[in-house]
Formats: C-alpha cells, sequence, structure tokens
C-alpha cells in the first residue's frame, strides 16, 4: 500500500519531466547511433608515393585500394609527405625494395600503409604468394565489425550512465528538499523507500532496457547470435546495479554538481574494465578493479550471448554477482538512510 | 502530559546545540518554542518527531520514548523546507502523503477537501505546485501534516512568508485544532505570534531560559511585552 503509493509518486513526477524521460529513453540510442556510425564508417584508403619504380616491378603490384603518387626523387616525396600530402612513400632501388618511409604520427593510417604494402607486394615474393591459408572462426566471422565487438559493452555502458545518473539525482533532490526527511516522519519504512524506489524507476528502466537492446540489435543490426530474451534480462539486470548504485551514492553527495562529479570516479572507470580493453594487457597493480564492477560482469554476459551465442548456463554466474551487487547496494541504502532516523 | 523532554543534550562534534533541556507540555495546549534563530528550536522539535536523537537524554511522547515507528502515527510534523513535489499537483502531492498514512478511498478524498479548505487553497486544488507561491506552499505544507488528523501537531515555523490576513486565519485554524482535544507545538521567532499561545518556552543558545504563560512571563519580568520579557530573561543569563 505505502509502496504503492511510492511507486504511483515515481512514475507520475516521471512522466511530467519530459525532457529526463527523453534523455534516459533517447538519448542512449543517439550515441550508440553515432558509434555505430563511427566504428563502421568506410575503411581508409592509404595515400602512398612511389619513387622510381621499375615497370617490371609495378606490373607486379597490385595497387587497388590506395590512392597512388608516383615520384622522381626522394626529396619531392619526402616533401609531400611533411606536408601530409601522403601517408608515406616506397623507395626502391633498382628492381630491389629499398625502403618503406611513413609520415607516421597517426598509428591507425600507419597500420593501414602497413597492410596495403604487405598485399600490394604479396606477387614479388612468390614463395609466399602461393601459400592460402583457410581461416575458420569459433565465434563471429571476417566481416565481423569493431562495433560488434563493442557494442555489447556500449549497449551495457549507457544503459548503466543514464540510470545511475537519473535515480541519483532523483533520490538526492528527494534529501535536499526536505521531502525525504517528510517521507521519514510518516509510517514508511526504510526499506519500503529503497523498495519503492527500485519497483517506480524498474518500470522506466525496463522500457529503457528494450529500447536500447531492440535499437542496437534491429536497427543498427549489431550482431547477434543468441537470445534477444536473455540480452533484454542483462541489461535490465545492470540497470537494477545502476539504480541502486546511484540511489546508493545520493547519500554522499550534497547538491546534482556532486553527484555528476562521481562520474569520472565511478562511471568511467567501469568502461575501461569491463573488457573493451583486453585485461590481460592492463597492469596487474590495477587490473584488480575488473571483477569489482558490476559492468565487467555485464559485459561478459552480454558478449557470450551477442557474439559467442551461448545461453543461460554461461551467463547464469554473471547474472547472480548483478543481483549481488543490486542487493548489496539496497542494503547499505537502507542502512544509509538510518542516519535520517535512527528507527 | 503528552510530551516529556527530560535533561536532552545535543552535541554536533564540538558543538553543544541543546544543553540539558527538561520540559513537559500538556495535552490540548498551544505551546509555543520562541527564540532567534539557531537557538535550537529545529534541533528540538525535530527530536520529538524522531528524526534526531539526542546525545544526552529522552524524549517521551505520550509516555513511550522517540523515537519510536509506533508514535509517528500520531504525530503530525511540519518541517521549515515545505518539501513538497513540486512537478506534481497539490491533490496528487496530499495523495501521496494521506497514502503514507494509509488513508484510501472516500476518506481520503475527504481528507484532503477538509484541510484544503482549512488552509484557504480549495480552488487550487488541481493546480501545479510550481506555479504555487511561496505562502501557498507553506499553506499545503501544513494541510499535507493535518491529513490523518494526529493528535500532536509539532510545526516548525507554520507561518513564515504568510501575510498577516492569512496568519490571522491560520491561527484561527489552530485553536479549531485545540478545540477538538490536540495538542500543538509551533516554533516561531516572531514575537506577536508567541502572544497567541497557551504557554511559551523561551530558547536561547540552546538553553530553555524560562517556561510559563506569555502573561506570567510578562509579570515575572515586569514587561510589557514578550519581547520585554525575552531581552530581560536573556540579559539575566548574559551577565552570568
Amino acid at each position: 500500500m505505502r509502496i504503492r503509493a511510492l511507486v504511483i509518486r515515481i512514475i507520475r513526477q516521471f512522466l511530467r519531466d519530459k525532457r529526463t524521460l527523453a534523455m534516459m529513453l533517447v538519448a542512449p540510442l543517439l550515441i550508440l547511433t553515432m558509434l555505430h556510425l563511427v566504428f563502421n564508417g568506410e575503411n581508409y584508403i592509404p595515400k602512398i608515393g612511389l619513387v622510381d619504380v621499375p615497370d617490371p616491378v609495378m606490373e607486379k603490384m597490385d595497387i587497388d585500394d590506395a590512392k597512388i603518387t608516383e615520384y622522381e626523387s626522394v626529396k619531392a616525396a619526402e616533401e609531400d609527405t611533411l606536408n601530409q600530402a601522403i601517408d608515406g612513400y616506397v623507395v626502391f632501388e633498382g628492381p630491389m625494395l629499398d625502403k618503406i618511409v611513413l609520415e607516421g604520427s597517426d598509428p591507425s593510417v600507419n597500420g593501414a600503409v602497413m597492410k596495403w604494402f604487405q598485399q600490394a607486394t604479396k606477387k614479388l615474393l612468390p614463395s609466399q604468394g602461393q601459400l592460402e591459408i583457410n581461416v575458420d572462426y569459433i565465434h563471429g566471422s571476417d566481416d565481423m565489425g569493431q562495433f560488434d565487438y563493442f557494442g555489447p559493452v556500449l549497449l551495457g555502458f549507457f544503459a548503466f550512465f543514464f540510470v545511475f545518473l537519473i535515480s541519483g539525482i532523483s533520490f538526492l533532490r528527494e534529501r535536499t528538499s526536505g521531502t525525504l526527511e517528510k517521507l521519514l516522519s510518516s509510517p514508511l519504512r526504510k526499506w519500503e523507500i529503497v523498495i519503492g524506489y527500485v519497483l517506480g524507476f524498474g518500470l522506466f528502466t525496463m522500457l529503457q532496457a528494450t529500447l536500447i537492446a531492440s535499437y542496437a540489435i534491429y536497427v543498427l543490426g549489431m550482431l547477434m547470435e543468441g537470445s534477444f530474451f536473455y540480452v533484454l534480462l542483462i541489461t535490465l539486470m545492470l540497470s537494477m546495479t545502476a539504480l541502486t548504485l546511484g540511489t546508493l551514492l545520493s547519500a554522499f553527495a550534497n547538491n546534482e554538481f556532486q553527484m555528476i562529479q562521481f562520474i569520472p570516479i565511478i562511471i568511467v572507470p567501469q568502461f575501461f574494465f569491463s573488457g573493451l580493453i583486453n585485461l590481460d594487457t592492463i597492469s596487474d597493480w590495477l587490473s584488480w578493479l575488473g571483477p569489482v564492477t558490476p559492468l565487467y560482469y555485464a559485459a561478459e554476459a552480454l558478449r557470450d550471448i551477442m557474439v559467442r551465442g551461448y545461453g543461460w548456463e554461461a551467463i547464469y554466474g554473471n547474472m547472480l554477482m548483478l543481483a549481488g551487487f543490486s542487493a548489496l547496494f539496497m542494503v547499505l541504502n537502507i542502512l544509509a538512510l538510518r542516519k535520517h532516523r535512527a528507527v | 502530559m503528552i510530551v516529556s523532554i527530560k535533561n536532552v543534550s545535543k552535541r554536533y562534534g564540538k558543538q553543544d546545540v541543546l544543553k540539558n533541556i527538561n520540559l513537559e507540555i500538556e495535552s490540548g495546549e498551544i505551546f509555543g518554542l520562541l527564540g532567534p534563530s539557531g537557538a535550537g528550536k529545529t534541533t528540538l522539535v525535530r527530536q520529538l518527531v524522531g528524526l534526531e536523537t539526542p546525545s544526552e537524554g529522552e524524549n517521551y511522547l505520550f509516555g513511550e520514548m522517540m523515537p519510536s515507528l509506533k508514535l509517528i502515527e500520531r504525530i503530525g510534523y511540519m518541517a521549515q523546507s515545505d518539501a513538497l513535489y513540486t512537478e506534481l499537483s497539490a491533490k496528487e502531492n496530499l495523495e501521496f502523503f494521506a497514502s503514507l498514512f494509509g488513508l484510501k478511498g472516500t476518506h481520503r478524498k475527504k481528507r484532503i477537501l477538509e484541510v484544503m479548505q482549512l488552509v484557504d487553497l480549495s480552488e487550487h486544488l488541481n493546480k501545479l505546485v510550481t506555479n504555487y507561491s511561496g505562502g501557498m506552499k507553506r499553506r499545503l505544507s501544513l494541510a499535507s501534516a493535518l491529513l490523518h488528523e494526529p493528535e500532536l501537531l509539532i510545526l516548525d515555523e507554520p507561518t513564515v512568508g504568510i501575510d498577516p490576513v492569512l496568519r490571522q486565519s491560520i491561527w484561527s485554524g489552530f485553536y479549531d485544532l485545540k478545540t477538538q482535544g490536540k495538542t500543538l507545538i509551533v516554533t516561531t521567532h516572531v514575537m506577536d505570534e508567541a502572544e497567541k499561545c497557551d504557554r511559551l518556552g523561551l530558547i536561547r543558545d540552546g538553553v530553555l531560559i524560562a517556561v510559563g504563560t506569555p502573561a506570567e512571563l510578562k509579570e515575572k519580568t515586569g514587561s510589557a511585552s514578550v519581547e520585554e520579557a525575552f531581552l530581560a530573561y536573556g540579559g539575566v543569563q548574559h551577565e552570568n
């Protein structure tokens, strides 16, 4: 009865605040779309200079997929490289390859030039050229884009980020406006306040999770090997941890600005430890942070479903961890409320 | 006896906010806590509603020690801040607070209309609180404390920002509640308002310097007004 009243009130407030509702529901879609466009953009076509290439070599080279400029002298090529008109140049001495010079300031361009070079000179080195290796993929495929791998993490991250911020600020407002004290001067129990918030906001996080997941998978065409239902379940569980963590941490902020300050401390580090960057490459003294962040478990579970196509048996451990986080945050929040009313 | 404050002290760190307060409040009276801001009035009433606990001493309400969840339903508390949900309408606010006290259906509807009538806001029932003026918010806040017909009303500066005409009508509301047998504790720093209380507690720097009816306090100090009486008591304290 009392919890129901609280839930109804939260829903009413939410529906009045159209802009916050839009931020929670539409903003993640907007950002996912932008990231999708950024990561799945066209392949970079390197601009390459060839200096003094003998005609027989030129004929054997595969110069597609690059913008080729021919130079008479090394000096001219060097000048164009310095002006960034070309990304690098190849110098020959007679029929033999002498060296490759790269402009070098952008690693991804360097990579593109080297990749092109290997393709282009395949036929110059006949011994290797003949060998065709057959590559099999256990998961994914050779046309899997970067977005497909990052996607599940991003999906989880943005669900987490917006729910954390909005629920945290709402609960903070309850405190700063004095309404929390008013609630505590009524027979409402402390646990009822926490449960009421979970249910009231839970409704909107459910809506958000459904929207984000279906948009990413069906509109943006993110790689999806497993069951949509599980993706929804994981996103929802993650949102719950965000909701409970947000309301808990709001107890340690005195105003909205201080709530925003939790973003670089609490939210951003999670992003790094969520498997976006391979944890094995992170220094040992830092990598232990991964397993204490909720996003780590959600990202792993989302990848198991979306990329690897596994089922419940692969994710239930991670799901339990997420449920554990939520429960822990809720209990801590009830304890934090003791500051306002001892009973 | 409805309220009994026994040897209550409160410290925040090294700062003494309340110093050994002893006070008893009778059932059915309007008791005023008078003192300048920062004197400790709010800290004291917050202890009575259970939002704070004393560092030393005990507070008893209805013969039981606070804080107690059982007693909360018998108290109506109006804080200094309005504590309303501004994005909701007055009606939605009251519906919510009424439900917290277990009011429902037609009884809830009836009570909402009654309290809105009392604070003279009936025609603004469906207005969003954002569009309320400061005085209207104060009255709505008062209305929300009356919803569940509490036996004891604790009102922290209830008439701040309310014009004299309306203040008069709100005080006549208080007298109505008193005739219904309710007890009211009102904090104020406005001296003329203090005259309207049955009994007064003068509080300054966390010390309860005098308790009595306005007439008694004036008589003992030979003052013409409560204000002079307050200064007389405060002055004595200053010399010590």
